[in-house]
């Protein structure tokens, strides 16, 4: 697959993180879009996505909400 | 600005900040390696509404008050203040309970840990290595897919009620509210209790802290979490600058101290030091963060945290009305070092705990099909 997106938003610390690393260590994905409803959510995985060498693209997605696009060596 | 409190050097200067504060505290009153502990602050603040009657920890702290408070303050500020709840909370004021005993076994949270540490007692290590356990095995249910489930947005005023019962708290104490001659509030007159800075230096820390830990997602489990989960020494650096800064502090004041037997409230009884921290570190790594966190969390919004947060205060009041909690080490008429530690009670709370936390860690999954 080569889009996946994960629905992050709601989720205590640190499954975002969790969920979006397991996105991303498949060898199939390409872009993982993950939205996550908390500032230590978005820090913590956009931290987590460029340690692993990504990407990562903030976009508020209003309401608090933010949408993280993380490319993969791209 | 956030790019730099969410920048390493952010991590470490606020980390290191919070430590000097933390060793300020104990100079201006507060009580030996015990600038800062969230569990102590919780027991003694439950003592002093009276939910316990155990004579020598009963004071409101107004650092609980200003880590909840700075914290709003600075959600507010950076539009990160958001009222959720709903995700599992009486299993978070389980935890809350739990941790709480698992810390007065061992008579520290993290941070008291980590300060005890900063003040030369060893126990402190011993300590650590089970907080350490504790959240490894908290990691082990994680990759498995432990979750609480999702939380969902609750009206502001949801939000702000905890800050408003710390608001409250902060009235009684400066206004020395009394309900009756045999009444609450109660305040040692002697004991870890009667040891505290004055009311405004414990808020103004308090809410330094707050700010600092907000911003920066300061978290004393989750620092050791990130680096066993995916190797990653964010939080770790700051909880080290924590423990430094407030080690040259203590030696700067002459407070540092290295030993084992009949350190400042603490006992020398290795297992239950071990075992205590165990209970609390594997609490914190299911609930998503150390009480500290959980009073940030509770500050910007988050009700399961507050939940948890009620947990710590009702648990270290049940672990004082049930005798759960450790006596630390005293020196006897002849001079002779009596070795504190649990009683039969404590310990059996602490494997009752963990295996609470054990059953919820196998059960908590979400069901097949569901994305948490």
């Amino acid at each position: 697959m080569e889009e996946v997106e994960v629905d992050a938003r709601g989720l205590s610390c640190p499954e975002p993180v969790i969920l979006a690393k397991k996105a991303i260590d498949d060898p199939e994905t390409r872009i993982v879009k993950v939205a996550v409803n908390t500032g230590a959510g978005r820090d913590n995985v956009s931290r987590m996505a460029r340690s692993q060498g990504c990407a990562v693209e903030i976009r508020p997605l209003g309401a608090g909400d933010f949408l993280l696009t993380i490319r993969k060596d791209s | 600005m956030n790019g730099f409190f969410a920048s390493r050097a952010g991590i470490v200067v606020s980390g290191a900040v919070i430590g000097v504060l933390a060793a300020l505290l104990q100079v201006l009153g507060n009580p030996a390696n015990m600038g800062i502990c969230v569990a102590c602050f919780s027991r003694d603040t439950a003592g002093a509404i009276g939910l316990h009657r155990f004579a020598p920890c009963q004071y409101i702290r107004p650092e609980l008050v200003g880590f909840v408070l700075g914290s709003l303050l600075a959600a507010w500020a950076g539009r990160e203040f958001r009222s959720r709840g709903g995700s599992a909370p009486v299993v978070r004021f389980l935890l809350g309970v739990f941790a709480a005993i698992g810390a007065l076994v061992f008579l520290g949270c993290p941070w008291r840990a980590l300060l005890r540490f900063a003040g030369g007692d060893m126990n402190s290590e011993v300590g650590l290595a089970g907080l350490a356990i504790g959240v490894w095995i908290g990691v082990g249910f994680l990759k498995k897919g432990f979750s609480l489930g999702r939380s969902r947005e609750m009206p502001t005023i949801a939000g702000l009620l905890m800050p408003a019962v710390m608001l409250l708290l902060l009235g009684l104490l400066v206004l020395r509210v009394s309900f009756g001659p045999d009444g609450a509030l109660f305040f040692s007159e002697n004991g870890p209790g009667a040891a505290h800075a004055r009311i405004r230096y414990s808020l103004a820390a308090g809410l330094a802290v707050g700010v600092l830990a907000q911003r920066t997602r300061f978290c004393t489990m989750g620092a050791i979490r990130d680096v066993i989960l995916i190797r990653d020494w964010h939080l770790l650096s700051g909880v080290v600058a924590l423990a430094l800064a407030a080690l040259i502090v203590n030696v700067c004041v002459g407070r540092f101290r290295l030993g084992v037997a009949n350190m400042p409230i603490a006992h020398s009884n290795a297992l239950w030091n071990f075992l205590g921290m165990a209970l609390s570190g594997l609490c914190f790594c299911l609930a998503g963060g150390c009480p500290g966190r959980q009073f940030f969390l509770a500050g910007e919004g988050d009700g399961d945290a507050a939940i948890f947060c009620g947990g710590l205060i009702v648990g270290a009041a049940i672990a004082h009305n049930w005798l759960l909690t450790a006596t630390p080490d005293a020196i006897a008429a002849d001079g002779a070092v009596l070795l504190g530690g649990p009683g039969m009670y404590g310990k059996i709370a602490v494997l009752a705990g963990i295996a609470f936390c054990l059953l919820l860690g196998f059960a908590a999954r979400p069901r097949a099909g569901q994305n948490a």
